[in-house]
């Protein structure tokens, strides 16, 4: 992530981004000029007219129509000129070319799923340099906000219906993204990367990340836990996120909130998984997701030998 | 205190809880918003500090989470809607158009004791119920999912809204029918134009939220699906609703501020507000327009292109006007004999303060460019700069001003003089920053930034910078607050009409009105800004400056 970008944008690596910039920066220095001819203007008023004596008779002043006149019609041909322009620029932006290259996001609290035609899954976006992507976006959960800071998109993600975003990278480098829409405790974690390849690198990649025949229980479920976002509510290094670290955790004894407790045998690691709400560990919430009921008998045996790794 | 004021009309604590003085009940708002601004406050110091530096560093998520939803919900329902109107609308408008008191006095008492009690639930739920870490929109579907304290916040919003409804419909009849003889429609003071114009939107607007708190509150103890996709509801939905009555709620908080400046600038000017007519109208006219723009909120969350072109366009033609009014306030000094005492000053760190919440507004209003920076740190730079550079700032203004006839006494000029500076230097400061953070790419509500800190390792200088102002404006605040209360026991005896101005409020009563205000109903002569005409008003004993 080389180029910081200027003062108030940050680094640009979109084909709308350019766009997006010249409008921004436009709007800026009219409004700093505005700015600094009202707020100059009130200042030499105040000094120009200011009080010399507590008997000062100022006599009304009659009305110019002609500066009256101008102070409508200056901004409203300049409201005019940005509301144009930020119009055509927000059709570039809503309007997929219909040769994009289409990815499945799915979101929820708080980690980011992509799926490839190829049915390749990843935790970070990856996406092949000068073509345009198109994202299918929902959410398993509340509202998020994909939003990529270096492309200038953003929409919002929701349960139950698609939205759209499409963009085109132009740089081969990693840029950030982040859910823009408050989205509960670990709200500001929800984030990832997206990886821009080149046209070969990205055919690659979607090659050795479709084939898994080879892995171990253990490596694929390492893979799990980041496709399927364990990692936002549970670390490995023992530090306490929003759920407990799987640190050392299987085969320590587990203490419940109904004062019950329990061996952390691969049963029991498989039953948190799948239902949760049963037992609540000491000290957390009920916030672990439901959804994982449907993973695999083989995804989870896979996840169960990589939280047995730990 | 002479015999007949209404400080002195009666004595003790019944006399104040069950008054129906329209100015001690402007009071009773007073002393109840000025704790809710403290608490208010103080939860935004806490947030601040949080973000000092990167990562964790006083709160965790889930307190940080907490933090920012009650600063938001205290602040904008208990502080900036019932703010001006509440206090200084009760206490001067009744004065201003000349009548003894406003059309439903025990109306207006009922109205403080609902909104009194809309604030204990909200504070109950919180120190009782559980957390709520919403935010302050309460965008469903993740209210849905929350703890039920939601649902106490979201009844108080519903309760408070009624106190609000009321107010509302108490000014526009004492606007229409308590006017003193004399007192034609443009004689009005700007001041009575745009309470009158907020109450407008008050009374049609306020239903809205409190329908749609009602509909939430349904959804969760009877699971029917409205707003909850997972039971068949429509989150979106919420957000229209929302928005339907939050964008108008925003001309509830900046209205009465606008009002207060046109006084302001006419009196320490000296001179006739410039563009009258037009200020008054476009009040008016705001009103009803403010109705048509709730989809600028709404331009990423899946709106079709249509409506956010629509929404964009309608937003700029309604900023036209707005921006016209500044341009009116600094002509309003041209040929005047400007007065620079602390009121003034507030009037003028409006008017900066307030053209850059305007012209921001303008480019978060822009639809390409709003895409990149909603919900952003520059939408949090924005809306402070209107709602807190404008609509507090005016009211700190206008408590300036009008604090000698409330109170009899006035403060330490000097001591004002600072407190605005720090003010002015604080805020700046807390909130400049803001927006550079959010336009290079911060999201808002995030409670620890150090995974942006590789793209924008500038991230951590900015945050902290808008921190120390965050503490600067705090002291400019309390400083204030030492003041005034220095001036309520030992401060000077005012005159009736410190300021030379020229409304009724300053010519026809005493140093402190009298209980029902005038001895005999004033016989209005004069616009409220004819300087040159007002013989009376020169010559009181205000220092040369
Ligand atoms: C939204 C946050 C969140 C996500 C995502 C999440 N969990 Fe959890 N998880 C929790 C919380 C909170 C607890 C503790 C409360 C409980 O027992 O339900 C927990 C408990 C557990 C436990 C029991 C731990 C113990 O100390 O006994 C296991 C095992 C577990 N999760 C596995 C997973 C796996 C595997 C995934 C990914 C497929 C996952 N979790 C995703 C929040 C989460
Ligand atoms: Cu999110
Ligand atoms: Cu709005």
């Amino acid at each position: 992530m080389g180029d910081q970008g200027t003062v108030w944008l940050p680094e640009a690596a979109s084909t709308v981004a350019g766009d997006v910039d010249a409008l921004f920066y436009f709007i800026l220095w009219v409004s700093t000029i505005l700015f600094i001819g009202v707020i100059g203007t009130m200042v030499l008023f105040a000094w120009r007219f200011r009080r010399r004596s507590s008997q000062d008779r100022p006599q009304p002043v009659r009305e110019n129509k002609l500066i009256e006149a101008s102070w409508i019609v200056v901004p409203t041909l300049l409201v005019a000129i940005v509301f144009v322009w930020g119009f055509r620029v927000f059709l570039e932006l809503g309007i997929a070319p219909p040769n994009s290259y289409e990815i499945d996001v799915r979101a929820r609290k708080w980690s980011w799923l992509f799926e490839y035609s190829s049915g390749a899954q990843s935790s970070e976006l990856h996406v092949p340099v000068h073509r345009p992507v198109k994202l299918r976006m929902i959410s398993e959960d509340v509202i998020h906000s994909f939003f990529v800071p270096a492309f200038r998109v953003k929409a919002d993600v929701f349960a139950g219906r698609y939205s759209y975003v499409w963009f085109e990278a132009t740089r081969q480098d990693t840029f950030v993204v982040a859910c823009a829409e408050y989205c509960g405790m670990a709200h500001s974690q929800m984030l990832t990367r997206v990886v821009v390849h080149s046209q070969d690198d990205f055919e690659n990649w979607l090659a050795n990340n479709a084939a898994d025949a080879d892995m171990t229980p253990a490596e694929r479920g390492e893979r799990l836990y980041s496709q399927q976002g364990c990692f936002a509510c549970h670390s490995l290094d023992g530090i306490e996120l929003t759920g407990p670290s799987f640190q050392g955790l299987a085969g320590s004894t587990r203490m419940f909130t109904d004062g019950t407790s329990a061996e952390a045998d691969a049963n029991y690691l498989r039953q948190a998984i799948v239902n949760p709400a049963a037992e609540i560990v000491q000290g957390y919430e009920a916030l672990m997701p439901g959804t994982y009921s449907s993973l695999s008998a083989a995804d989870l045996d896979a996840l169960v030998a990589f939280i047995e790794a730990q | 205190m002479h015999e007949g004021s209404y400080l002195g009309a009666s004595r003790g604590l019944k006399s104040w809880l069950l008054t129906t003085d329209h100015k001690r009940i402007g009071i009773l708002y007073a002393v109840a918003i000025a704790a809710f601004f403290l608490l208010g406050g103080i939860l935004a110091i806490l947030v601040r500090t949080e973000l000092t530096a990167p990562g964790e560093t006083v709160f965790g998520q889930d307190q940080y989470n907490q933090l920012f939803t009650l600063h938001g919900v205290v602040m904008v329902f208990l502080v900036i809607i019932p703010g001006i109107p509440g206090i200084l609308g009760n206490f001067v408008l009744p004065i201003q158009i000349g009548a003894k008191d406003v059309a439903f006095p025990r109306l207006n008492l009922a109205s403080w004791y609902i909104f009194m009690a809309g604030a204990v639930l909200a504070v109950l739920g919180w120190l009782l119920v559980g957390k709520v870490d919403t935010g302050w929109t309460f965008y469903t579907p993740y209210s849905s999912g929350a703890s039920n304290a939601v649902l106490w916040l979201t009844s108080a919003v519903f309760v408070a809204g009624f106190a609000s409804i009321f107010t509302g419909l108490n000014f526009i009849v004492t606007v229409h029918k308590m006017r003193a003889p004399g007192m034609t429609w443009n004689r009005l003071p700007l001041f009575v134009w745009a309470i009158y114009a907020t109450a407008i939107v008050q009374v049609l607007a306020t239903p809205v939220i409190g329908i749609t708190m009602v509909l939430l509150f349904l959804e969760k103890l009877l699971q029917i699906g409205i707003f909850d996709p997972a039971l068949g509801g429509d989150p979106v939905l919420f957000q229209h609703f929302f928005w339907f009555y939050s964008h108008p709620a925003v001309y509830i908080m900046i209205l009465p501020a606008m009002g207060i400046i046109s006084d302001l600038m006419g009196t320490f000017s000296r001179q006739q507000v410039s563009g009258y007519t037009f200020i008054a109208l476009s009040s008016v006219a705001i009103a009803f327009l403010g109705f048509l723009v709730w989809g600028h909120h709404m331009f990423v969350a899946g709106q079709s292109a249509l409506s956010s072109i629509i929404f964009s366009m309608l937003t700029f033609l309604i900023g036209i006007p707005t921006g016209i009014k500044v341009f009116n306030w600094v002509a309003t000094m041209y040929k005047g004999s400007v007065w620079l005492q602390t009121p003034m000053l507030y009037a003028l760190m409006f008017l900066f303060l307030f053209t850059i919440g305007g012209l921001t507004g303008i480019m978060v209003g822009v639809l390409a460019v709003d895409v990149h920076l909603h919900d952003t740190y520059f939408v949090v730079a924005h809306f402070h700069y209107v709602m807190m550079g404008g609509a507090l700032i005016g009211l700190i203004g206008g408590l300036h001003y009008w604090w000698p006839k409330i109170t009899g006494r006035l403060y330490n000029e000097t001591a004002g003089r600072i407190a605005a500076v720090l003010v002015f230097i604080g805020f700046n400061l807390t909130f400049f920053t803001q927006f550079i953070l959010g336009s290079r790419g911060m999201p808002r509500r995030y409670h620890d930034y150090s995974a942006l800190m590789d793209v924008m390792p500038e991230a951590a200088m900015l945050n902290l910078a808008s921190s120390l102002g965050s503490y600067i404006l705090a002291a400019g605040l309390v400083m204030i607050l030492v003041y005034a209360l220095h001036s309520l026991f030992r401060g000077k005896l005012a005159s009736a009409n410190p300021w030379g101005a020229c409304t009724l409020e300053w010519t026809h009563t005493g140093p402190v009105p009298d209980a029902h205000n005038f001895h005999e109903t004033p016989l209005v002569t004069r616009g409220p800004y004819d300087f040159h005409l007002a013989d009376d008003v020169f010559g009181s004993d205000e220092e040369d400056s």
